[in-house]
């Protein structure tokens, strides 16, 4: 194929900022933790703390991200307003929570206290989902790509504003769980428990989510029109109804999410579904969207990465505020996600039948 | 009765009026063949009756019950059941589960295995591969899949979109056997081929489509022995 002299050109500054930029990237990276590893700044129990908070941190943001990536899966849609399904499943459950807490429920049986509020969130994450998704997403469904993903904005600021309006702008304490506070010592290492039953929790959830995608018959139908919407109702499928219990689902693990969120940082905020949501939807791009496991994965990945890499590779590289730049990691992630690996860690090539 | 009626039907796509008028009919135990040039309305034809795309006028019935406006899951729980072009296996599903989800309108799951049972009986070599991917199979075995899911559904009425596209002859002739099969077994069939020689070996009736209207419909036999026919479809000059 013919190819002027600029085109050339155009191609090799490309690929020369490509790897200029992963060569920069490296080095930050490489430098940053070999100065922080010959400093010795932290101990080992630090560098433990550190992955502990990652992992529970990226289980919750694996869990908000398994929504975006299965409505993704079955309607090639970002919906940017599952951030706010997810803060509105946790600011709902805050009201039961301080309700009980009030009544001295959440202190006598701090399990069925729990299983409450996080079956609460549950079911007001689950409504306000289906609620976008018929009012802002159904109707547009034979509209062009970029007109959801403005009715999902749309949804999104509704949803914020709507809950700063009822609920005004401030912060509201969650209540402490007795049970929760303080650390377990295994093998000599402490970890905070809120952290390890965070953890446990989103695994239990993901792993529910899983069984039911690939075991059960909704869980088969929910794939078959991820595939191919109109041979599955050739088959009889109601895809309607299908895509319907896929936000669903994907809305509940928000909701548990919302909770396991309130326990480790301890408040709610109209505001709050904001940066979880964008970071989730990074772990999907990450993982492959679409992905399941791969949501799961990417969710973990930048969970840890964004926990270590400050202590890791930004403090010793005489950054005045490292732990300021865990976002800009995040995001940096992404774009580089994006520009080496646009697929994600597990994902397929896009064919030219679903991009 | 016949058992499934189109009736004066006119599909649109956007501004696009591909079908203009269109009636045909199936009697119970018929194989109705549909021949007729790329762009005829062949597809669109199945596509109507199994409520993928809506006409903007006319009726299709099913024993005398109205389907112009039932949504297309619907319309396979009634018992009309398309096996579309190009076969269409759900790629990244097993053999098994594609099977499962033809059966999807079946609440008995014990029906659902003897239906597994049966497709196995009829294709053994979907046995073999029951647990593998479907987009691993070749395009014969897909072809397979894709007519065993459809029968999954129990249906009264079986369309078939171009099952011998894209594949090796050998595998045509076993295609239009089975389908012959099916129907020596009571099946009713509405069949759609690019091949109008072996379609009209095997058709009771045929109708000849053209530019989204009916031009001819006679029996298969007298079909094939018609001039314009032979010309246009079977090469015969």
């Amino acid at each position: 194929m013919y190819t002027s002299l600029t085109e050339k050109l155009i191609d090799w500054s490309i690929a020369l900022y490509l790897w200029g930029f992963r060569i920069i990237v490296v080095l930050i990276v490489v430098i940053g933790t070999v100065l922080t590893l010959i400093g010795g700044k932290y101990n080992s129990q630090q560098w433990i703390d550190f992955v502990v908070f990652g992992i529970a941190q990226g289980s919750i943001y694996a869990l908000i991200a398994l929504g975006y990536t299965m409505v993704y899966g079955i309607l090639r849609m970002i919906n940017f307003a599952h951030g706010e399904i997810f803060m509105s499943g946790a600011f709902s459950a805050y009201f039961v929570a301080s309700a009980l807490e009030q009544s001295g429920f959440l202190d006598q049986n701090p399990l069925v206290a729990l299983v409450l509020i996080m079956l609460v969130a549950m079911a007001a994450s689950t409504g306000i989902a289906l609620l976008v998704e018929r009012v802002a997403y159904r109707p547009l469904r034979q509209a062009p790509r970029l007109v959801p993903l403005i009715s999902a904005i749309g949804a999104s600021f509704f949803l914020q504003y709507t809950f700063r309006g009822l609920f005004g702008p401030g912060v509201y304490a969650y209540p402490v769980v007795e049970l929760l506070q303080g650390e377990w010592t295994f093998f000599g290492i402490n970890i905070l428990k809120a952290q390890v039953v965070v953890t446990i929790a989103a695994v239990l959830m993901m792993l529910g989510l899983y069984t039911i995608v690939m075991r059960t018959k909704i869980g088969k139908a929910m794939r078959a029109v991820s595939e191919d919407k109109a041979t599955a109702a050739l088959m009889g499928i109601n895809v309607d109804r299908v895509i319907v219990t896929t936000f669903a689902l994907g809305a509940a693990m928000a909701g548990v999410a919302g909770v396991l969120y309130a326990l480790v940082f301890r408040q709610v905020n109209f505001f709050m579904g904001f940066v979880p949501g964008i970071k989730a939807f990074t772990s999907a791009v990450l993982g492959g969207v679409g992905n399941i496991p791969g949501a799961m994965l990417g969710g973990l990945f930048l969970g840890i990465f964004e926990s270590l890499g400050p202590a890791l590779f930004l403090e010793s590289l005489g950054i005045v505020a490292p732990y300021q730049l865990k976002d800009a990691i995040a995001f940096t992630m992404l774009v580089l996600v994006l520009i080496f690996r646009p697929s994600g860690i597990l994902g397929e090539k896009l064919t030219a039948k679903k991009a | 009765m016949a058992i499934l009626e189109v009736e004066n039907v006119h599909t649109y796509y956007g501004h696009i009026h591909a079908l203009k008028g269109l009636s045909l009919t199936v009697e119970q135990g018929e194989i109705v063949t549909l021949i007729g040039a790329n762009g005829a309305g062949k597809t669109t034809t199945l596509n109507t009756i199994s409520g993928l795309l809506r006409p903007r006028e006319g009726r299709i019935r099913l024993r005398g019950e109205d389907l112009t406006t039932i949504p297309p899951h619907e319309i396979v729980a009634r018992g009309v059941v398309q096996v579309p072009e190009g076969r269409r296996v759900f790629a990244r599903l097993t053999v098994q589960e594609n099977l499962e989800m033809g059966a999807y309108v079946q609440k008995d799951s014990r029906r659902v295995r003897e239906g597994i049972e049966r497709v196995f009986t009829l294709f053994p070599r979907l046995k073999e591969r029951r647990q593998q991917l479907a987009g691993t199979l070749s395009g014969g075995e897909q072809q397979m899949l894709a007519m065993g899911r459809a029968l999954m559904a129990q249906p009264k009425v079986l369309l078939l979109d171009e099952p011998s596209m894209g594949l090796a002859p050998v595998l045509v002739d076993s295609i239009f056997a089975t389908i012959k099969r099916l129907n020596d077994d009571g099946a009713t069939i509405l069949l759609v081929e690019q091949n109008a020689r072996m379609a009209l070996q095997i058709a009771h009736r045929g109708y000849v489509l053209q530019t989204g209207e009916v031009v001819l419909s006679d029996t298969g036999e007298n079909l094939r022995q018609n001039e314009m026919v032979r010309k246009a479809y079977l090469g015969i000059q």
